[in-house]
């Protein structure tokens, strides 16, 4: 149980430092890479709870995916980072004013919901469960979520039409292939028969 | 020392606030504010999942599954909206972008 202690405190301790990073770095590729870390200690959080798909799905999506986009992004950009900084000083009192509030309400709800609430006293799934992780979650979302999973699949479809129309360039004065006119031409648009008289030729 | 639930929901109390407080200080830098906004994503994930190893109940799970995927397409979208707002203007700044005049 110590163990499990252990690996707990030091998985919270890494995702809240880098989680405060992210939002401190100067640089923002430092930013990205602190959210990796973030994430990565938070799949660990999930593996102690006993969701396992999850937390390897927050590997492969998020540490794969989603921020090697935001890298991407902010190594294109071509973008004076330091003008972007003003005004954080500005806003770090009443910023921290708000957020203390906002941590010590959140706190106090956890812990009347943690003891006083349905899962009070509770073990974690981890401890308990007879079934892997994957099959559950497998047998929810395959009969009871089903539509739910369809309408997931299509706000992934509408975001990625979406990101290419938004990013999509048509720039003038580029020649490129237009497939369609080439395909769609007829003879009568290209060739021309014109009589030519004897010993005159043609002029033009 | 045993690790209850009220220890996970304290993570993900404090990931809450650090994802507000991230929006609050870079008022300026959209990138930074994106980054939390997925920051806050991640401690509604911790929270479900919490909530479902606790319960006992997979459904957690799936909504913190779906959590992930509306995340992952509004973090596609809001950089492409990032990248064209970048080409128009040249900066990113998004304390003075009043292009439409809202």
């Amino acid at each position: 149980m110590t163990l499990i202690a252990i690996a707990f405190y030091l998985m919270a301790a890494v995702t809240c430092i880098s989680g405060l990073l992210v939002i401190t770095a100067k640089n923002p590729v430092h930013s990205v890479l602190w959210l990796i870390l973030a994430f990565f200690s938070a799949a660990g959080l999930f593996i102690l709870l006993g969701a396992e798909f999850l937390a390897m799905l927050l590997v492969v999506v998020y540490v794969g995916a989603v921020a090697v986009l935001f890298l991407f992004v902010v190594m294109m950009l071509d973008v004076d980072f330091v003008k972007l900084r003003q005004g954080f000083a500005n806003y770090l009192p009443i910023g921290i004013a708000v957020g203390a509030v906002l941590l010590f309400e959140l706190i106090m709800v956890s812990v009347a919901v943690a003891q006083k609430g349905a899962a009070a006293g509770n073990e974690p799934q981890a401890f308990t469960a007879n079934e892997s992780n994957i099959r559950m979650i497998g047998h929810a979302l395959y009969s009871t979520y089903i539509y739910l999973f369809e309408a997931a699949g299509f706000v992934l479809l509408v975001a990625m039409v979406g990101a290419i129309v938004l990013t999509l360039r048509t720039r003038p004065n580029v020649k490129r292939q237009d497939i369609f006119s080439q395909v769609t031409r007829r003879r009568d648009d290209a060739v021309e028969i014109v009589p030519a008289k004897s010993g005159e030729g043609i002029s033009e | 020392m045993t690790i209850g639930l009220v220890h996970y929901l304290s993570v993900s109390a404090i990931l809450f606030t650090i994802g507000t407080l991230g929006i609050f200080l870079n008022r300026r830098n959209v990138i930074i504010i994106l980054m939390s906004i997925e920051l806050i994503l991640l401690a509604v994930n911790i929270n479900f999942v919490a909530f479902s190893s606790y319960l006992h109940n997979v459904e957690g799970q799936i909504m913190a599954m779906f959590v992930l995927t509306v995340a992952a397409a509004e973090a596609a979208v809001g950089l492409a909206i990032l990248v064209t707002f970048f080409r128009n203007r040249g900066d990113i700044a998004v304390d003075d972008a009043s292009m439409m005049k809202g």
